[in-house]
């Protein structure tokens, strides 16, 4: 488990009792062992039900737990695992990002359409443009200081606008060269597991080393415990909610150009509802949407778990699609009860 | 905050509109600008028939907007009111054996139990509303679609469908049921108690408690009224297209029902509710449609100058709160 330590050490932000009690929490005095049993729940519950359940899905389909299984579910979540990484910071900071659906089906037709001239550009003008439309989003924000609901809100119409005017309406469909090298970063593997398995799970070693190990990271939760207190302390607050913007929108264009490359084509239909996708899995993963904490190990697991639920009703074969989301909807309310009643317990023990 | 800087004083000019001017009437004034454009260059707009379409389609926005009217106003939001759509037309097949009615009804109730859960996630157990309605906006459609086997149901009852379809005085009824579900929103908001606490609870949550007012009540009530309405607009949609179809119906429809909130001039802060605002701001938005897919522009610029519509709605809105 040493991604995981990497990315959550012990002791990593959970929602501090009263203001700014995290030094506390971390030497552990004076923390009761209810309090301590509640943190941890809260913390690592979701990689708890998650081992649960593919250890109960072992057991029971003979077919989950095969190597080629595994290869295909995760490749399969590295693409959310990709865009949630960006909401986490969004959501840390007290803010959402309605537009990465949009921005992530951008993404892939951008990349799809740049990559007849080779891998760089293909990588190049997905992240540009969706870099410009996160910064426009954080500029919005962070800057003229409207609600990250409704500006976000917005650009997940105005990209989604843009897509289809850069297909003729959803009419064009750009393919990916066959011999391209860019295909072959959707599709390539090392030891049988793909390239966007090994990019997510990079991004987030690197996330959580900036989460936890820099003053950005860490201006980050001081941001979203009190924007106030941290304008206060003359963090660059104005900045950094910009910076967290900007990088969800680079993250979610990053995930649809490697999807686009796996795919071989721009999809126009893809990515709708995918934000909501996006905050469940990090909500599921332990991160408040009030802000001030989170983390991203949990973010991962969440989106292991939305994944590993699908895979299962796929499984089942006589269950249809629409079980998914009874069953990822009812996870959601339990995981979020279930947070409100222990940050409350810790409150009060 | 939110009330007019008195005016100078020894100023008898006419004062040129302002932020504050535009904040107040700028929706109704867009519309007007519209409908004046598309009197002056566009073809068959201004014809009883095409007025008759926009109106009709317009219609569902608006029943679902009032609710989330009402649910904004307390400072929350609704994202669950496509999946309540969603289930109201699962459901209503189902129970079309023992009648119309009973089957209206049990519908709206489907929509009754949606707002109820969401209310009292967010009342009782304390949830943030964007999360509370986030479960049953993934898990309702979900819900809908296994009650309903995932299929599309056609429909043939003929009193359902003089309901979709009929009208009353050359008026569609799709349009006259919410035109005066607008009326009656209207007098719940400005002249009923109920409508105060709900603008109180938005306004300063924590000072509504301590007046005494009933907060977790109002707060279920709010959102049960909202599902009950979205459950409404999806038995009116169920009946125009005389099929029940959960797997496409109501689909982002709480992204419009938002937006015509928001532009409507109702702050996202809650503590205000604009219920004529709502209907015109759902009434801009259908009409900038229409005029650009009547002048041969794609569905593709209609999106991005909604969205250019919604950042200047509320960039105005800001302007004259930090005044």
């Amino acid at each position: 488990m040493k991604l995981s330590s990497v990315l959550d050490p012990a002791g990593s932000r959970a929602p501090s009792p009263g203001a700014g009690g995290q030094a506390g929490q971390e030497a552990g005095a004076g923390v009761s062992g209810r309090q301590r049993v509640a943190s941890l729940v809260q913390r690592q519950g979701v990689l708890a039900v998650l081992l649960l359940v593919v250890l109960i899905a072992s057991f029971v389909y003979p077919t989950f737990a095969t190597l080629d299984n595994a290869r295909g579910v995760t490749v399969q979540a590295s693409f959310l695992a990709i865009v949630a990484l960006g909401m986490t910071m969004v959501i840390i900071t007290g803010g959402i990002d309605l537009s990465v659906g949009s921005v992530f089906a951008l993404g892939g037709v951008l990349a799809a359409w740049a990559s007849q001239w080779g891998v760089l550009p293909a990588l190049l003008v997905p992240l540009v443009v969706c870099g410009a439309i996160g910064a426009l989003n954080g500029v919005l924000i962070a800057r003229v200081g409207m609600a990250p609901f409704i500006v976000t809100l917005a650009s997940l119409l105005g990209a989604r606008g843009l897509l289809l005017a850069i297909t003729d309406e959803g009419a064009t469909t750009y393919l990916v060269p066959k011999d391209s090298a860019f295909a072959e970063l959707g599709q390539g593997s090392v030891w049988g597991f793909g390239y966007p398995i090994l990019i997510a799970l990079a991004l987030f070693a690197a996330g959580g080393v900036v989460l936890q190990r820099t003053s950005f990271g860490q201006t980050l939760f001081a941001v979203g415990g009190s924007s106030d207190a941290a304008v206060l302390m003359g963090l660059p607050v104005a900045r950094v909610r910009l910076t967290v913007y900007l990088l969800s929108g680079l993250l979610a264009g990053l995930a649809g150009a490697i999807n686009a490359a796996r795919l071989s084509s721009g999809v126009t239909i893809i990515g709708v509802g995918m934000e909501l996708d996006a905050i469940a899995a990090v909500v599921i993963g332990g991160t408040l949407l009030v802000g001030g904490a989170g983390s991203l190990s949990g973010t991962l697991w969440g989106v292991l778990l939305l994944a590993v639920i699908q895979n299962l009703i796929n499984q089942i074969g006589s269950l249809n699609s629409s079980y998914q989301s009874v069953v990822s909807g009812g996870f959601l309310i339990v995981v979020v009860v279930a947070q409100r009643y222990l940050a409350r317990s810790r409150r009060t023990a | 905050m939110t009330t007019h800087a008195p005016a100078a004083p020894g100023r008898s000019l006419p004062r040129l509109p302002g932020p504050a001017w535009f904040q107040e009437y700028g929706v109704y004034a867009a519309v007007a600008a519209l409908l004046l454009f598309n009197a002056f260059f566009t073809e068959h707009f201004l014809t009883a028939d095409n007025l008759r379409t926009q109106l009709i389609q317009v219609a569902p926005v608006v029943i679902v907007a009032l609710g989330m009217a009402l649910v904004i106003g307390t400072e929350g939001v609704d994202l669950s009111v496509g999946s309540a759509m969603a289930l109201a037309a699962a459901v209503l097949p189902l129970y079309l054996g023992y009648g119309l009615v009973p089957a209206l009804l049990i519908a709206l109730l489907a929509g009754a139990v949606v707002g109820a859960v969401n209310g009292t996630l967010v009342s009782v157990v304390g949830l943030q509303p964007i999360v509370a309605t986030l479960a049953l906006f993934v898990g309702g459609r979900g819900i809908a679609l296994v009650m309903a086997d995932g299929q599309l149901k056609q429909i043939a009852n003929p009193d359902l469908l003089a309901l979709g379809t009929g009208s009353f005085l050359g008026i569609p009824l799709v349009v006259l049921i919410a035109g005066v579900l607008a009326l009656a929103v209207a007098f719940l908001v400005h002249r009923t108690t109920f409508g105060r606490q709900v603008v109180a609870i938005g306004g300063n949550r924590p000072a509504a408690a301590l007046a005494g007012l009933p907060v977790k009540r109002v707060l279920t009530g709010v959102y049960i009224l909202c599902g009950v309405l979205a459950a409404l607009a999806g038995i009116l949609a169920t009946a125009r297209l005389t099929a029940s179809d959960p797997s496409s119906l109501g689909n982002l429809m709480e992204l419009s029902a938002i937006t015509a909130v928001v532009v409507g001039g109702t702050p996202l802060s809650g503590g205000s509710i604009r219920v004529l605002g709502t209907v015109a701001g759902a009434l801009l938005m259908q009409l900038l449609r229409a005029t650009l897919v009547k002048h041969d522009l794609p569905d593709s610029t209609a999106q991005i100058a909604q969205a250019a519509i919604i950042i200047v709605a509320v960039y105005v809105a800001r302007e004259r709160r930090s005044r």
